[in-house]
C-alpha cells in the first residue's frame, strides 16, 4: 500500500538505518530509510560492504582460472554462473561441448535453480514473520545439496563446469536420487500451497505491494521473475535458448499484477517448471563423453569482445569479456541481475510502510555478494 | 489460602500469597519456555532442545544461568534510570492478577468483587513498561516497537473488555469466582462470538505472533527490547509468559467454566488440575498460531480491531443485553 506523503518542511522526518546488519536484508546490505512515522519517504540502498573485486581479479589470471570466482558471486546460483562463464569461453575459443555434458549442465543448473528458489521461499516467509516454512524448505533443499555434493564436491560454491564440458560424469546413483527428489518435491508442493500460499495473511501482506510495470522494469533493467511478474514473458531459456534448452518442453510462468504476490507466484511456479526440465533431461540423457578432448592446455582467446547471457535464478546474467589475444582477459564485466533489481527499490518503495519495504525487498530475492561482486 | 483465614495471622497469608505467586510465575516461565521450544521444534520437523537432561528438560535451567551471568549492557546514550526501570515495571505487576484468579474452589488469594477490572487494570501496566523501554533505549527500532505496542494494546483492550462484558451482563458480577459459579453451561457455548473475539484480542494483548508487531524481528530487529540483554531481557520474557498465563486464565474462567470438569477427590483443591489443563490448552493455542502464521501488517492489525472486532463485539453486547433483559 503506497500513500502519497506530502513533503512538508515543518514535519519531522528521521532516517532509519536498516542494515548492514539487519535480519531482513539477508547479508550486508544497508538501506537508509528516510521515514515519516511508519511511512518511508525515501529508501536509499548503500552498497559495497562485500566488494571483493572479482572482475579485477579476472584481469590478472588465465581466463579459465576465473571459474571459481563466478561461483562466489552468487552463492545460490553457482552452477548457473559456472555454466554461463564456461559458455562464454567456449564461444570465444570456438569449442564444441559434448551433448551429454550439455545435458548434465542443464540438470545441475536447474537443480541449482530449484535450490535457490526453495531458500528464497523460506527466507521470504521468514521476512513476513512466518518462522516455520523455512525449515520445510531447507529440508527439501538439503536433498539437492547432498545430491550435488556427490558429483560436484561442494555444497554451495561449485566449480563443476569446465571449458569444453563438466569435470565429472554423473552416475546412476545421482540419477536415482534426483528422480527420487523430483517425486518427493512434487508431493510436497501441494502441501506448501495449502499451508502457505492459501493463507489469508500471506496474501494480504503481499497483494498490491510494489507496482512493477513493464515500462518501469525496462527503465531499470529489471529481469527475471520480477519482470515476468509484471506480465512480460521474457526468459532467456525460451527467448534465446542457449545450451540444449530448446529441446525441453516447459512454460515460462507469468503474472499480470506486478506486485509481490505475483513475483511470489512466478517463483513458486518456476520450481515446478524446473522440475519438468530436470525430468525430461534425465529421460533424454545421451551417452558419451562429458569433456571435449581437444581443449588446449593454454586457452588463448582470439582478440575481440565476447558476450554470453544466461538466465540465473534472479534474472539475466551476462558476462562480457574483452580479449587482447593473450590467455589473460583484458577485461571481464559481469552483469548480475540483483544489482539492477535492487536499483528499482528507491522508486518502488517510496511511500510504503516499513513492513512493506521488507516485503518488496524480499520479493527481489537479493543475494548481496552478487550485487557487490 | 482462604482456609487459613481463620487462624493464620495476616503476615503469613501475605508471605504465602507472594510465594505462591512466585511459584506460579517462575514455574509457568519454565514450563512455557520448554513447551514453546519443544512445540516449535516439532512444528518445524526438528526435535527442539535434546541435549541438557532427558529430552532437554533442564535446558531452561541452563538458559536461566546463562541469562543471569550475562553482562547488562546499557547503551551509551540511553536514559539509564528508565532503562533499568522498564523491565521491573513490566515484571513486578504480573504477580498481582494471580491473587484474584480462582485456581480451584479453595485456592485463590482473595475474591475481589471487581476481580475482572482488577486483572485488566494491572495487565495494562505492561504497556507502560514497553513504552518506557522503547523510549529509554534511545534506539529508533525500540521506539517504533514501543509506539506500535501502545497503539495496539490500547486498541485491543476495548473489544476484549466488551466481549467479556457480555458475560458480566449475563452473570451480574465482576467477581471471577462468581462467574465460574454461574456457569452451568460453559459460556463458550452461549457466547461463541465473544469467545472468538476474546481469542483474537488475547493474542494481540500479549504481543504474540501473528500480532507481534512490537517486536517484529524482520522489520524492527527485536522491537522494544532490542537493546536489552541478560536478565533485563529475561524479565521481559517472563512478564510476557505470565501475561499469556493470565489471559489464558481469564479465558478459562470466562468461557471454559474455570475448574469444572470430572470431579476428583478433594475437588476443592484438585480442581486446579482441570483449571491448569484448560489454561495450557490456550497456551498451546498461542504457541501453535505463533509458529504457523506470518505476521500481519500494522494497518491491517488496526483495521481488524477498529473495523471488525469493535463493531462485532458491540453488536454482540447489545444482543446479549436485550436477551438478558427479556
Amino acid at each position: 500500500m503506497n500513500v502519497d506523503v506530502i513533503e512538508d518542511e515543518r514535519q519531522h522526518h528521521f532516517v532509519l538505518n536498516m542494515g548492514p546488519q539487519h535480519p531482513s536484508t539477508h547479508g550486508v546490505l544497508r538501506v537508509l530509510l528516510k521515514m515519516e512515522g511508519e511511512y518511508v519517504l525515501d529508501p536509499q540502498p548503500v552498497l559495497g560492504y562485500v566488494h571483493r573485486c572479482h572482475e579485477k581479479i579476472g584481469e590478472y589470471k588465465p581466463a579459465r582460472a576465473f571459474m571459481p570466482n563466478t561461483a562466489r558471486m552468487d552463492y545460490l546460483g553457482a552452477l548457473i554462473y559456472n555454466q554461463g562463464y564456461a559458455m562464454l569461453l567456449e564461444r570465444a575459443a570456438g569449442i564444441e561441448v559434448p551433448r551429454r555434458a550439455e545435458y548434465i549442465r542443464v540438470i545441475t543448473s536447474e537443480l541449482n535453480r530449484i535450490q535457490s528458489h526453495l531458500l528464497w521461499y523460506g527466507a521470504y516467509l521468514l521476512d513476513l514473520g512466518a518462522f516455520t516454512p523455512i525449515m520445510y524448505a531447507f529440508d527439501d533443499r538439503e536433498h539437492i545439496l547432498d545430491t550435488l555434493e556427490d558429483i560436484c564436491g561442494s555444497r554451495l560454491t561449485y566449480c563443476y563446469c569446465r571449458v569444453g564440458g563438466v569435470c565429472k560424469d554423473i552416475d546412476d546413483k545421482f540419477i536415482e536420487r534426483t528422480r527420487a527428489f523430483i517425486e518427493r518435491l512434487r508431493g510436497r508442493l501441494p502441501m506448501y500451497e495449502k499451508l502457505v500460499n492459501g493463507n489469508i495473511i500471506v496474501q494480504k501482506r503481499m497483494k498490491s505491494v510494489g507496482n512493477y510495470t513493464p515500462e518501469l522494469c525496462a527503465r531499470y533493467g529489471v529481469t527475471g521473475p520480477l519482470l515476468r511478474a509484471a506480465g512480460v514473458e521474457y526468459d532467456l531459456r525460451k527467448a534465446e535458448p542457449y545450451s540444449v534448452y530448446s529441446e525441453f518442453d516447459f512454460e515460462v510462468p507469468t503474472e499480470q499484477q506486478g506486485d509481490a504476490w505475483a513475483a511470489f507466484n512466478v517463483r513458486y511456479r518456476e520450481i515446478e517448471q524446473s522440475l519438468r526440465i530436470v525430468e525430461q533431461a534425465l529421460d533424454k540423457l545421451p551417452e558419451g563423453e562429458v569433456m571435449e578432448a581437444k581443449v588446449p592446455k593454454k586457452l588463448r582467446l582470439p582478440q575481440g569482445d565476447y558476450n554470453c547471457s544466461v538466465e540465473a535464478p534472479r534474472g539475466e546474467l551476462s558476462y562480457y569479456l574483452v580479449s587482447d589475444g593473450s590467455d589473460i582477459p583484458y577485461r571481464i564485466k559481469v552483469r548480475t541481475p540483483s544489482y539492477s533489481n535492487l536499483s528499482v527499490v528507491p522508486e518502488v518503495c517510496k511511500g510504503m510502510m516499513i513492513a512493506d519495504v521488507v516485503t518488496s525487498m524480499g520479493a527481489l530475492d537479493l543475494v548481496i555478494p552478487e550485487i557487490d561482486r | 489460602m482462604q482456609t487459613l483465614n481463620s487462624y493464620a495471622p495476616e503476615i503469613i497469608r501475605i508471605v504465602m500469597a507472594v510465594v505462591g505467586g512466585a511459584v506460579v510465575v517462575f514455574g509457568n516461565a519454565l514450563v512455557m519456555g520448554y513447551m514453546e521450544r519443544k512445540l516449535a521444534g516439532h512444528f518445524q520437523r526438528r526435535t527442539g532442545p535434546m541435549e541438557v537432561g532427558f529430552h532437554g528438560l533442564l535446558q531452561l535451567v541452563i538458559d536461566g544461568i546463562k541469562l543471569m551471568s550475562k553482562q547488562l549492557v546499557i547503551p551509551a546514550k540511553a536514559d539509564k534510570p528508565l532503562f533499568m526501570l522498564a523491565p521491573i515495571i513490566s515484571f513486578a505487576p504480573v504477580f498481582l492478577p494471580l491473587l484474584v484468579i480462582p485456581f480451584s474452589d479453595r485456592i485463590q488469594g482473595f475474591d475481589l468483587d471487581v476481580g475482572l477490572l482488577f486483572v485488566l487494570a494491572i495487565a495494562s501496566i505492561n504497556v507502560l513498561a514497553v513504552l518506557v523501554a522503547g523510549w529509554a533505549s534511545n534506539n529508533k527500532y525500540s521506539m517504533f516497537g514501543a509506539f506500535r505496542a501502545v497503539a495496539q494494546n490500547v486498541a485491543y483492550e476495548i473489544p476484549m473488555l466488551l466481549s467479556l462484558l457480555a458475560i458480566v451482563f449475563m452473570t451480574n458480577t465482576f467477581s471471577l469466582r462468581g462467574i465460574v459459579e454461574a456457569q452451568t453451561v460453559w459460556f463458550i457455548v452461549l457466547q461463541p462470538v465473544a469467545f472468538i473475539i476474546y481469542l483474537i484480542c488475547m493474542v494481540a494483548e500479549t504481543n504474540r505472533a501473528p500480532f507481534d508487531l512490537a517486536e517484529a524481528e524482520s522489520e524492527l530487529t527485536a522491537g522494544f527490547h532490542t537493546e536489552y540483554s541478560g536478565m533485563s531481557f529475561s524479565l521481559f520474557m517472563m512478564a510476557e509468559y505470565t501475561n499469556m498465563f493470565i489471559v489464558s486464565c481469564i479465558a478459562t474462567v470466562f468461557f471454559l467454566g474455570g475448574t469444572s470438569g470430572i470431579p476428583l477427590p478433594y475437588f476443592e483443591y484438585t480442581g486446579i488440575i482441570w483449571f491448569l489443563l484448560k489454561v495450557y490448552l490456550f497456551m498451546f493455542f498461542l504457541v501453535w498460531i505463533r509458529w504457523t502464521y506470518p505476521r500481519t501488517r500494522f494497518d491491517q492489525l488496526m483495521n481488524l480491531c477498529w473495523k471488525y472486532l469493535l463493531p462485532i463485539s458491540l453488536v454482540n453486547l447489545l444482543i446479549t443485553v436485550v436477551v438478558v433483559k427479556l
